[in-house]
């Protein structure tokens, strides 16, 4: 599909906000693994360190990290800053470079 | 402004409003969760952290901010693809359908967050 940037940034962030809220189910489980005992605990660690897991986890920490810049860029917005079709796009560029800088250095994190 | 129950929306304003109270809330929650595991956490601190009164406090909050934000979020996107103009009848059955389904994935997260929050 030939669309311009601003149509892909606003569809990411749609589809980011979908998937989210269904990985937000992984999040939720991790939370209750993790703090239910010592033993669920190291047990959520074990399932961690599947490589699948970590491609899953490293799958919602995309999902959340170019979200959350998209958010902040309609934050940004809110307040008059790059309303015109110029800024527009300087937007959504700035968005896709700082969210996939803020995925690779999570997935190094991951890993 | 759209008054038919299956709108399931209430005004654009309140949604718009709501929208970003509860997204600042939840990048301020992620972002004390990214500072507590970042570098690595054992179980014992992590424990204690979670029962401390103010984490609970700002989880639960962090949840029910959840809860309205996917609220919102879904019903926009339900409301713009799942359409009688794009789907027929079909669309109308099937956005409410999802909408149905979104509110009980929604309500099981908080019972299940508020259970892990304050069961433990």
């Amino acid at each position: 599909m030939r669309l311009p940037i601003t149509a892909w940034a606003s569809i990411t962030h749609r589809a980011s906000g979908v998937f989210l809220f269904v990985g937000m189910a992984v999040l939720i489980w991790m939370l209750d693994a993790s703090l239910k005992s010592p033993e669920s605990f190291d047990a959520m660690v074990g399932v961690l360190s599947s490589p699948l897991v970590k491609l899953v986890l490293w799958a919602i920490f995309a999902g959340l990290m170019y979200h959350t810049v998209a958010g902040i860029k309609h934050l940004v917005a809110d307040f008059g800053i790059g309303e015109t079709m110029e800024g527009g796009v300087l937007g959504a560029r700035i968005v896709f470079v700082v969210s996939a800088v803020l995925i690779l250095l999570g997935g190094l994190w991951i890993w | 402004m759209v008054t038919a129950v299956t709108s399931f929306g209430r005004s654009g304003v309140s949604d718009w409003l709501v929208q970003r109270v509860s997204a600042v809330i939840l990048l301020a929650y992620f972002t004390v969760i990214g500072f507590a595991i970042g570098g690595g956490v054992e179980y014992g601190e992590w424990k204690a952290l979670f029962e401390q009164t103010w984490m609970r406090v700002f989880s639960l909050l962090a949840i029910l901010s959840l809860a309205a934000h996917a609220w919102i979020g879904m019903w926009a996107v339900f409301t713009d693809y799942l359409t009688e103009r794009l789907m027929g009848a079909t669309g109308n059955a099937l956005r409410i359908t999802c909408q149905i389904g979104s509110s009980l994935l929604i309500f099981i997260y908080v019972v299940w967050s508020i259970q892990i929050l304050w069961g433990y």
